[in-house]
């Protein structure tokens, strides 16, 4: 049985994500048991770790060092024990070194580079992102596994990550110019569109997540 | 490149989805639980609830059906009527929304919207937009379209998106209901001055006006209620137009 926290941090859709994620499990047959926690001590104990988040980079990264001890446990279990991670929207932004939305905020550093507003080449284009697009330059990895040549995933947002490290990169998606959709780095994954949300795309993400032995 | 929604919009009273409802194999038509999934499964981009329950007490009743949706689909939710302060959005969002739609409410005071965004991001704020033809432009209205609030639709939408609404909804008060087509004017209009995604409603009688809303009107999206409900076009009809006008869709076959 695998134990699964999804951090629960003052940050929106933390139950959308966690009943995708059952959904997940039930549909491929992966035992699964999930905790909504803010508790380090129950992070520090969990096997796999997803970090959802949505809305404002800042108000993200102020929730979580609002709690004590989470982001030394987070840093502990994943950084160091090398737990599966999945970051999700914000929770994916909140891997790299800064954000820069309105107001320069720290990240919890694991992925180096910034998180930057979209700027697509085209200014008519509307600003959030909002919608299905299209993953492309997909890099071979457990959870970008089954997916199809040109899969359709639900973006919402106005930034993204920028990584210092192209090797970092595990999908691009194009809005008036490329931006990274998905990071990779050792046992740390991180999607800036929502498996929660991406339908049958997302199922098929969010199972390979649960399987994935990095 | 990103895709053109297309988004099925249920109306729903006390719990159960209003209008009629022609769906072949449905059991139970009324519950809009049961449409959602069906419209899940026709590969909707997006579904629109509107709660259009009389009385603040009866709530709840809105709230379940957005829990049970949100256990069933996996796909982005939005949910409009009723909604006034920021908490409001928060419970929305709590129970399985995405997006939450704010209308009177933000007319009458448009500072809300500053307070929505600030409290669930602009991405979860939609400004719903009731617009009906007045002179040589579009006047907003209030209270599902029976009160004027004496300003410029336009401008209106222009405001909204600059404090923090992070999509339109454009209804035309007088194409709703009259299945001649959405007023492509006003998407035209506001599409040239604001720069968040818009949304087409009201008048959709065929799938050749989605296409006209898109190509014509500029809209990021398409909304259509009674055109789905009644069985006489299917999400994937609609997309098919769409594509063959040259719009990107995500078309998935039904299996």
């Amino acid at each position: 049985m695998t134990r699964l926290a999804i951090i629960d941090y003052g940050s929106g859709n933390v139950r959308s994500v966690q009943r995708a994620l059952e959904a997940a499990a039930n549909h491929f047959e992966i035992p699964l048991t999930v905790v909504l926690t803010d508790d380090p001590d129950r992070i520090r104990q969990a096997d796999r770790i997803v970090l959802p988040g949505v809305g404002h980079f800042a108000d993200c990264a102020e929730g979580l060092a609002a709690r004590q001890g989470v982001a030394e446990a987070l840093n502990e279990a994943v950084f160091r024990s090398r737990r599966p991670f999945l970051g999700v929207c914000v929770g994916m932004q909140l891997m790299a070194d800064v954000g820069r939305e309105d107001i320069e905020t720290r990240g919890l550093g694991w992925i180096p580079g910034a998180v930057e507003r979209l700027r697509p080449t085209d200014p008519s284009l509307p600003i959030p992102h909002m919608g299905w697009n299209v993953l492309t330059d997909i890099k071979p990895h457990p959870l970008l596994d089954g997916l199809g040549p040109e899969p359709h995933v639900y973006f919402v947002h106005s930034y993204a990550m920028n990584p210092a490290h192209r090797q970092h990169v595990a999908a691009w998606c194009d809005y008036g110019g490329k931006f990274v959709a998905a990071i990779a780095r050792d046992n740390l994954f991180g999607t800036q569109f929502h498996p929660e949300k991406s339908q049958q795309a997302g199922q098929t993400i969010l199972a390979n997540f649960l399987r994935w032995k990095p | 490149m990103l895709k053109v929604r297309v988004i099925p919009c249920l109306d729903v009273k006390d719990g159960r989805t209003v209008k009629g409802v022609n769906f072949v194999d449905l059991r139970d038509a009324g519950d809009p639980v049961a449409l959602a999934r069906a419209y899940d499964a026709q590969g909707a981009d997006e579904l629109c609830f509107l709660d259009i329950t009389a009385s603040h007490e009866k709530r709840g009743a809105m709230i379940d059906v957005v829990e049970r949706t949100a256990d069933a689909c996996f796909m982005p939710l939005t949910v409009g009527g009723g909604v006034r302060t920021p908490d409001d959005m928060v419970a929305m969002l709590k129970a399985g929304a995405d997006k939450v739609a704010i209308n009177t409410a933000a007319v009458l005071d448009p500072d809300i919207l500053k307070a929505c965004a600030r409290k669930v991001g602009s991405q979860a704020v939609v400004m719903a937009l009731d617009a009906r033809r007045e002179g040589d432009g579009w006047g907003v209205f209030t209270h599902g379209g029976r009160n004027s609030a004496g300003k410029d639709a336009v401008q209106f939408a222009k405001r909204a998106a600059e404090l923090g609404a992070g999509e339109i909804l454009i209804t035309s008060m007088d194409r709703d209901g009259t299945r001649n087509g959405y007023d492509i004017e006003l998407l035209r209009a506001i599409r040239n001055v604001v720069n968040v995604p818009i949304i087409a409603s009201g008048g959709a009688g065929n799938v050749q006006h989605m296409a006209d809303a898109v190509t014509k009107g500029g809209a990021d999206a398409v909304l259509a209620a009674s055109i789905f409900h009644f069985g006489e076009a299917s999400v994937t009809d609609a997309k098919r137009a769409l594509a063959a006008a040259g719009a990107p869709v995500r078309i998935i076959e039904p299996v």
